[in-house]
């Protein structure tokens, strides 16, 4: 009975285009970031974190971050995993060369860097679109994984070839590192996943959101009123590739710590992310979130019913856990190809008229 | 018969102004065929300017050209009395040439108001950095452009379905809203490419007065192509008849209607 809009008039053009238009949803959303900031950090363990909170953000921006290229831009991406790599491998060596800068400062560099990387890997979109565009993105992906495992400077020569993350502080708390506290962790990437979502919300609502949705929907046409197609579809790359850096160089800095390229960044996580971003909803910032925190809670809850619920064998719940996810994914596919985005809007469409529907 | 720079006076009151866009020698080849043949016309400022032709006539190739898709082997595009250098189609948008299209060409994923935005692309200017912050000057800016947008939506009568995605809307309000889209970058020449093709009469008869009343109020220049004769006849000021790629007439209706060449293009010839 609360979710209204009736008597919430709108008296200018900026009350009527901001974000959380409905009273209702905007009051939800002040509740979800209090809980967020000033609950959760006071009652999360370390399992908590390592399973649930830290991944579900980290994927969030990832997922934000290929949701601008692929549901925004119309741009199709597999290189997601090799771009979170050059976040990785960028904020190892700026860790490790100027240990005396900020680690928050770090991550956006690295962010910056995979940004550049991105627009590189990204000037094929001007010439071919679709599946072409996926392969050569595919080519980024294995051409990066292979850059960091055969170039030891990366690594900075060291003897496993893997790159472990530094003891870094922030306001005098230790974020990076085995000894990090689990409240830490999911601060830092709590602060990151807010300033991500609020970027990108402001981006796709704007004049450069409009352009890379006109280009993604219909090229010619976009062309037609003015849109440059090289600025949008590279701005699409660089913006794109800037929160996978982010999210990338969080992977590897605060979640693992330590990384093989292979093994954290290969092909398996660029579907990952894709799979987030298709079943969370393409073009929907909300969707990133729900896709995230789908994938990462699905295999846990799986876990936790079939393990401990059900006392079934550890491997036979792993091993169904990638049944069930697959068949999920498929079902989604078939019965709402829109994703969870478009289940919410719905709900949300419903419970305006709701009692009352006619 | 006028000089380029004079101007003139309509039968029901309004004012002609000087050529603005001039298409001289214009010939456009794909491989073998000859799309357009050595075509000249111009357009002047404030009139509604028609071209007419039977199927194949080449008329949306000689449109292709103006907004830059196109580009003639031969002949020159000359606007506002500069020779337009060869350009990309955004760049030709930027340079105040709105179109639209035979097929609606519009942004199905977003909805009306979001499209119709789209139209002022070229009127805002902030960079990423400040709209990635959104308060202060993007907002501002927005807010500036939603205005304008909102004068436009009124005018065409779609209020009612501002938020509503282009993808649910029929056919004749969609190229209501793609008017929309190409008015609202308050264009200098605006082209039509069968603004009326697949409507019913009331439709037709909506449309027609839009583009009276676009043309009166904005005072923008409109060149259209369109197969309803008595919609060409009573709108237009000036009309181009194509044939085969080649220019068969040009003049006002009425001169356009007696011209001999004209009449054997639409009604055939008798070869005894």
């Amino acid at each position: 009975m609360f979710y209204r809009e009736a008597g919430d008039f709108k008296t200018s053009y900026g009350a009527d285009n901001q974000t959380f238009p409905i009273k209702f949803d905007r009051y939800r959303y002040y509740a979800v970031l209090a809980i967020a900031y000033l609950v959760i950090p006071f009652i999360i363990n370390d399992y908590w974190a390592n399973a649930l909170f830290v991944p579900f953000l980290i994927y969030a921006i990832a997922a934000i971050g290929l949701n601008i290229l692929v549901g925004y831009g119309g741009q199709v991406s597999l290189g997601t995993g090799g771009f979170m790599a050059v976040g990785a491998y960028a904020a190892y060596k700026l860790m490790t060369a100027f240990p005396d800068v900020s680690i928050m400062i770090h991550v956006i560099l690295a962010g910056g860097i995979t940004a550049i990387v991105g627009v590189l890997f990204g000037l094929p979109s001007l010439r071919i679109k679709g599946f072409y565009l996926a392969v050569a993105t595919l080519a980024a992906q294995f051409f990066l994984v292979w850059l960091f495992n055969k170039v030891p400077w990366f690594y900075n020569y060291s003897a496993s070839g893997q790159i472990n993350a530094p003891e870094r502080t922030v306001f005098g708390v230790l974020v990076t590192g085995p000894n990090t506290e689990a409240w830490a962790k999911y601060l830092i990437c709590l602060v990151f996943v807010t300033a991500a979502g609020i970027i990108a919300r402001n981006l796709t609502r704007g004049s450069v959101g409009r352009k890379w949705m006109a280009i993604r929907d219909m090229d010619i046409a976009a062309e037609i009123i003015g849109v440059n197609p090289l600025t949008a579809k590279l701005s699409a790359f660089a913006v794109s590739s800037f929160f996978i850096g982010v999210s990338g160089a969080l992977f590897f800095a605060v979640y693992l710590g330590a990384v093989e390229v292979g093994e954290a960044f290969g092909i398996n996580k660029s579907f990952l992310v894709l799979f987030m971003v298709i079943i969370g909803g393409l073009g929907s910032i909300f969707g990133s979130f729900a896709g995230a925190a789908f994938l990462v809670l699905l295999p846990v809850a799986l876990k936790i019913v079939g393990v401990d619920v059900l006392g079934w064998p550890t491997d036979i719940v792993s091993h169904l856990q990638l049944v069930i996810v697959g068949a999920l994914i498929v079902i989604f596919l078939i019965a709402e190809p829109h994703g969870l985005a478009q289940l919410w809007r719905v709900a949300k469409e419903k419970l305006r008229l709701w009692p009352f529907p006619y | 018969m006028l000089d380029d720079t004079e101007s003139y006076v309509t039968a029901d009151g309004r004012t002609i102004g000087g050529v603005v866009l001039d298409l001289k020698s214009i010939t456009l080849r794909f491989g073998g065929v000859e799309a357009i043949k050595n075509i000249s016309f111009d357009i002047r400022e404030g009139e509604i300017r028609a071209i007419i032709g039977p199927n194949g006539a080449g008329k949306s190739s000689m449109l292709n050209v103006i907004s830059g898709f196109y580009v003639p082997q031969e002949g020159e595009v000359w606007f506002r009395g500069e020779r337009r250098p060869q350009m990309k189609p955004y760049q030709v948008a930027q340079q105040g040439i709105a179109r639209t299209f035979q097929n609606i060409a519009l942004f199905e994923g977003m909805s009306v108001l979001d499209n119709v935005m789209t139209g002022r692309l070229n009127k805002m200017k902030t960079g990423l950095w400040s709209q990635a912050l959104w308060k202060g000057k993007a907002e501002r800016e927005e807010n500036e452009n939603r205005e304008a947008v909102e004068k436009i939506i009124d005018f065409l009568e779609i209020q009612s379905i501002r938020k509503t995605p282009v993808g649910r809307l029929p056919y004749g309000l969609k190229k209501r809203v793609e008017l929309a889209r190409a008015l609202a970058a308050e264009p200098t020449i605006l082209l039509l490419d069968e603004p009326m093709a697949g409507m019913n009469v009331e439709e037709k008869e909506d449309m027609c007065r839009f583009i009276l009343d676009v043309n009166d109020e904005f005072g923008t220049t409109i060149a259209l192509i369109e197969h309803d004769m008595g919609v060409v006849m009573d709108l237009s000021d000036r009309v181009v008849v194509m044939d085969y790629g080649r220019k068969i007439g040009d003049g006002t209706p009425d001169e356009v209607r007696n011209n001999q060449d004209v009449i054997d293009a639409y009604l055939g010839v008798s070869h005894d």
